[in-house]
């Protein structure tokens, strides 16, 4: 509690630290010229790996949930929506018990590569991950349903697989709200927090994201990391939502 | 050749009334038209055949092969069903050029002869300066003929064509027509039709089949359907004739004449066969084999007293709408321009029913 009220005063004196930034006279200000940017690509890597992950799954889970038409499909979507909803410690336990060292998963994982998958970097990925998914299937979903069902239909009387189907018409005409939502997926999966220090820790040089990092310099004092990652952050965020919306396709249907 | 029984029944639901398709038919040679009413099934055979939607029982086949039998479990997908389809919007592919829509058809047909096919189907549908741009980019008849030649460049043994000419306007109608018929002679490929434009059956079909509320109510070539409607039920959906309500006071086969009361009117009619003295009928006459004349003080045999209510224009000539004590529902009467003419001055009016214009549905 105590240690909470003290992390909420540090904030306050951050974003009075903040004004300071974008007074005039920037030049006068001492940016440290020894800052780790360790994190941020720690970040965009994890970022970068965890989005195709979720692209690559999750795509096939949105063609599942727009074509087919199966028992539990209700049950699948709401799992997959999850990950928006619960708190990141319950995420993280989760995943802990998934793949910790003592599950079934985290004893294969340490078989074939050697060492364990939590408190690595690889771990932060599997977070990001479970953000990623979510915002992804639900767009992908919407974005796959709403391709005119005459395409498929006339691709599929034209005597196309439901493989060149998918990525020769549905994919290529759904691809621009895809797009967007994996710029989405991008952006969210940059952000984590909770559930990256709950199974990925916070190892400086190992472990440490963006997110993590930024904690850890707050919480240490060092105002100006702080402020430099903070502004990084949301620079990169603003770019990246800029971007999808510029991608997703304005309201006038495609013929 | 296709021949199809086709079961389905959908159960009602709160946001739609059941339906239950139940027909039986065939296509061979040349164009087979589905005709009737919005809802009536058409669609929904087309489909059946091409396979996107599973009947509950029945059998599909087309030549020899089955494409559908509900006894054995067969249900052949639409891929591998060889039939084209041209969808009502066309459903050209939109981030394709009309080359690679057609190249995406072929590509079941061996590599070689594929581009070889695209080039000859581009030059038989007069698509060649079209061909590298997408959809959009076309006039409407340049779409048309791309989509009817997406669905024949991979041979198929049927053309299933949903409404195509629905939505279009004249010029587009007849180049459609146009190319239909030019379909019909160089590929030799039966299609079957659906439509629910009567002009449209006279202008392509060799056979037409009358669908209404899932069932197949009456077959046959176009004029023989218009002149003889099965029923009152399919005369009512082809909405060309007068239905007129008349009793049968006599019949003569032997002089093979009939007397007829509509109101307290009499008509001297043909013989009709099947039917009994004291019948209630409904009688089913063309509005062009009708005529209408001044009344000259007691009408003559054959005329009825009517009033004019409505004169309507129609692209060869006009139709006068009468309503008379008589013919609860009014009768309608074709007559030429030049006839109208003539006429026009008329106050009083009667409606000419020639003998060889009755006919009993």
């Amino acid at each position: 509690m105590g240690r909470e009220i003290n992390l909420h005063r540090r904030a306050i004196s951050t974003a009075g630290e903040l004004a300071i930034i974008v007074h005039p006279h920037l030049a006068d200000f001492p940016v440290p010229m020894n800052i780790d940017w360790f994190p941020l690509c720690l970040s965009l890597r994890v970022a970068f790996l965890s989005t195709a992950l979720a692209l690559a799954g999750g795509l096939w889970i949105a063609y599942l949930l727009a074509n087919r038409e199966f028992r539990g499909k209700d049950w699948l979507d709401a799992a997959v929506t999850l990950p928006l909803v619960l708190p990141p410690t319950v995420l993280g336990y989760y995943l802990l018990v998934l793949i910790g060292r003592a599950s079934p998963i985290g004893k294969l994982w340490e078989e074939v590569f050697g060492s364990p998958l939590v408190f690595t970097w690889k771990a932060a990925v599997v977070a990001a991950l479970l953000h990623a998914l979510p915002l992804l299937v639900k767009s992908a979903r919407a974005a796959l349903e709403s391709v005119d069902r005459s395409y498929e239909r006339a691709a599929r009387n034209l005597g196309a697989s439901e493989l060149k189907l998918f990525f020769r018409v549905s994919l290529p005409l759904a691809g621009r709200s895809i797009l967007a939502a994996t710029a989405l997926a991008f952006a969210r999966s940059l952000g984590d927090f909770g559930v990256t220090l709950m199974v990925a820790g916070n190892i400086p040089g190992k472990t440490q994201t963006l997110a993590v990092a930024i904690y850890d310099a707050v919480e240490s004092g060092d105002g100006a990391t702080a402020r430099i990652l903070v502004l990084v952050v949301s620079v990169v965020a603003l770019l990246i939502l800029t971007l999808a919306n510029r991608l997703t396709p304005a309201g006038a249907p495609r013929t | 050749m296709l021949s199809a029984r086709i079961r389905k029944t959908f159960a009602p639901r709160p946001d739609s009334a059941g339906f239950a398709l139940d027909v039986e038919f065939a296509a061979t040679q040349g164009v087979t038209v589905l005709f009737g009413p919005s809802g009536a099934g058409k669609t929904l055979m087309l489909d059946a055949v091409a396979g996107f939607v599973k009947p509950d029982e029945g059998r599909v086949m087309l030549d020899d092969e089955i494409l559908y039998d509900g006894a054995t479990k067969v249900c052949l997908p639409p891929q591998k069903r060889n039939c084209g389809y041209v969808f009502q919007n066309y459903a050209l592919f939109p981030h394709m050029t009309l080359r690679e829509n057609l190249a995406f058809a072929a590509e079941r047909r061996p590599r070689l002869e594929r581009h070889r096919r695209v080039v000859d189907m581009l030059e038989k549908f007069r698509l060649t300066e079209a061909a590298g741009r997408r959809p959009h980019e076309v006039s409407g008849g340049q779409r048309q003929r791309c989509s009817i030649a997406r669905a024949l460049i991979g041979e198929p043994k049927m053309l299933l064509l949903d409404e195509p000419a629905t939505g279009l306007d004249a010029p587009l109608r007849a180049e459609l027509y146009d190319a239909l018929r030019r379909v019909k002679e160089d590929f030799k490929t039966p299609m079957l039709l659906v439509t629910h434009d009567l002009a449209e059956c006279f202008e392509l079909a060799e056979e037409m089949l009358i669908v209404h509320q899932g069932r197949v109510v009456q077959k046959g070539t176009p004029r023989l359907i218009l002149d003889e409607p099965a029923n009152l039920e399919v005369a009512r959906l082809l909405g060309a004739f007068n239905l007129i309500e008349a009793e049968i006071l006599t019949l003569d086969p032997g002089r093979d004449i009939s007397r007829l009361r509509v109101g307290e009117f009499e008509l001297n009619g043909p013989y009709f066969k099947g039917h009994l003295k004291g019948d209630r009928v409904t009688l089913c006459v063309r509005p062009e084999q009708l005529s209408a004349a001044a009344r000259d003080g007691k009408p003559g045999p054959n005329q009825i007293p009517a009033e004019l209510s409505r004169v309507v224009e129609r692209p060869h000539g006009l139709r006068m709408e009468f309503t008379s004590p008589a013919l609860a529902s009014g009768v309608r009467v074709n007559i030429s321009r030049g006839e109208y003419e003539r006429l026009k001055e008329t106050r009083t009016w009667v409606v000419e029913f020639p003998s060889e214009s009755l006919r009993v549905v």
